[in-house]
């Protein structure tokens, strides 16, 4: 097998990773921050079953939530929904990475947010501030700033996790090189996939590395 | 009359009896310095009139109307705390200036000053983006020139209109930083600023509000003693344009030459009161007299 045609290959597989990671980040940090809302509510069991749900989703193992996700619809409506919809195994990953990620995001934001001191809220009501422009113009700016170094941590974590999606049979780029392995007997495209990932996480760390300056325009 | 009445204000944390019975009035253009030993309850007093704290008992009233008034408070079980605009409104009518100045860090100078009124204005700007994007949307559609020249005058006159009350708030912001000096200033950011410029930024951004009675809590106790005399030289300036003012401080010879009226308190009561003669040369009460005392030593 010619290298163009592993690239081709692997590439294809490397579409499905991308998606994956981005619809994952596009939906879980909204998510997340609700979450986080539930999970600081004024509102007693709210908050208690929110933290609970929170502690479960950080406790478990992915992988683990991956097959309760993709198995546990079926069982429950006697029919595998997500094995025969068309792309359903990768939206039941989607979902699982969603839920896990928008959890640890979500106590990313609630350290941010715990972060800002009473002060900012109370200048802000003084001069007339309603509760939603307090948290959108005066509270989310200053948490964005300092949860960039926490938050990208999680996101070039979640490159990585993305390969996990492989246990429900989602062809991402280490299933397309593994499929190589075991029918051509080849070991070099399991490295070179992992070289993609290398230069993904490479581009990610430049990209966070300018935000984080463009935010340095102020200190606290 | 009096532009704010305070009436038997009595605030509880908890077990402690913060606040025993506050009642004071104030004039239209009246400074008055509130005084007092670190625990009397001066800061909870200026939070309740900011209603950062909501007093168990006692009336506010501000030219004449009711603000707020522990006791229904109490029955209508917390209204005003629950009703957000409501509240807001009530807060427009008293601004307040804090020891820390708790300016908004991410937030130019101006922009500090600018957020919250056109927020206020934010519905009014929204309409008028609206209407300046509909406008040029048919602009490009309109075939003959003579359309064509119809809505650019339209929106000519309507952006002018709508906008001219965000240009107001601007043009006043800037007149605003010209008072406390700082217009020089404008583009830097908090943390680029000396403590005594952000206070008088803090100073400026409560202004822009227009309040009816302006609150300071300790303004310049957070300051090295050279950068105090930046800030009460604001403070002395709006005076003399007639800002209504309530000053907790421990300067007393600031409060002696500013103030129209001084207030001393005590362990949660108003202990003497009176104009800064009496008070600081004559005081009645021992417990005054201690205090002043003790303040000469330091
Ligand atoms: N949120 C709160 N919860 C409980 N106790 C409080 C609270 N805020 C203030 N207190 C108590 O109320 C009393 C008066 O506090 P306050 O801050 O009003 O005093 P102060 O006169 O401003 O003192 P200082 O000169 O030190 O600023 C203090 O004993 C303080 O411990
Ligand atoms: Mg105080």
């Amino acid at each position: 097998m010619s290298f163009i045609e592993v690239t081709k290959q692997l590439l294809s597989g490397f579409g499905t990773t991308c998606l994956l990671f981005i619809l994952t980040i596009l939906f879980a940090l909204p998510l997340g921050l609700i979450i986080c809302f539930g999970s600081t509510t004024r509102f007693k069991p709210l908050r208690y079953v929110t933290r609970a749900f929170v502690w479960i989703i950080r406790g478990t193992p992915l992988m683990l939530q991956l097959f309760v996700v993709f198995y546990v619809p079926g069982m429950l409506f006697d029919s595998p929904i997500f094995a025969t919809l068309e792309n359903g195994r990768f939206i039941a990953a989607l979902i699982a990475f969603v839920i896990n990620y928008a959890c640890y995001f979500s106590e990313i934001f609630r350290g941010g947010i715990e972060s800002i001191s009473k002060g900012q809220y109370e200048a802000a009501a003084v001069l007339g501030m309603s509760k939603g422009q307090t948290f959108f113009h005066v509270v989310l700016p200053q948490v964005i700033k300092r949860i960039i170094p926490p938050m990208s941590n999680e996101i070039i974590t979640l490159v990585k996790d993305t390969s996990l999606a492989r246990v429900i049979s989602v062809i991402d780029i280490i299933f397309a090189a593994e499929t190589i392995l075991s029918l051509k007997a080849l070991m070099w495209p399991l490295f070179y996939a992992g070289a993609f990932y290398l230069v993904f996480n490479g581009v990610l760390t430049l990209l966070f590395g300018y935000v984080e300056r463009k935010l340095n325009y102020y200190k606290v | 009359m009096a532009i704010l009445e305070v009436k038997g204000i009595k605030k509880n944390f908890g077990q402690t009896e913060v606040l025993k019975g506050i009642g004071f009035s104030v004039e239209k253009g009246e400074v008055v310095a509130i005084i007092g030993s670190s625990g009397s309850g001066k800061t909870t007093l200026l939070r309740c009139l900011n209603f950062l704290e909501f007093a168990d008992e006692g009336t506010i009233s501000v030219n004449g109307e009711v603000l707020y008034d522990g006791a229904s408070e109490r029955q209508a079980k917390k209204k005003l705390k629950n009703s957000d605009k409501q509240l807001r409104r009530k807060r427009l009518h008293f601004g307040l200036v804090f020891q820390s100045f708790n300016l908004f860090p991410h937030k130019s100078v101006m922009d500090n000053l600018l957020l919250a009124p056109t927020l206020q204005f934010k519905k009014e700007v929204r309409q008028a983006k609206r209407a300046e994007r509909a406008a040029k949307a048919k602009l490009k559609k309109a075939k003959t020139e003579e359309e064509k020249q119809a809505i650019e005058l339209e929106l000519k006159e309507k952006t002018s209109l709508d906008y001219s009350c965000l240009a107001e708030i601007k043009e006043k912001a800037a007149a605003t930083l010209e008072r406390v000096g700082l217009l020089d200033k404008k583009n830097s950011y908090p943390c680029e600023l000396s403590g005594g410029q952000q206070q008088r930024v803090a100073i400026a951004r409560a202004l822009i509000m227009n309040p009816d009675i302006l609150c300071f809590d300790e303004p310049t106790s957070a300051l090295d003693p050279e950068l105090t005399g930046e800030v009460l030289k604001v403070i002395r300036e709006l005076k003399n344009t007639d800002t209504t003012m309530i000053v907790v401080t421990h300067e007393m010879e600031f409060a002696e030459d500013v103030a129209d009226k001084v207030i001393f308190m005590a362990n949660g009561v108003i202990e003497e009161e009176g104009n800064p003669e009496e008070v600081f040369k004559r005081p009645k009460s021992e417990k005054t007299k201690s205090f002043l005392a003790s303040r000469k030593n330091v």
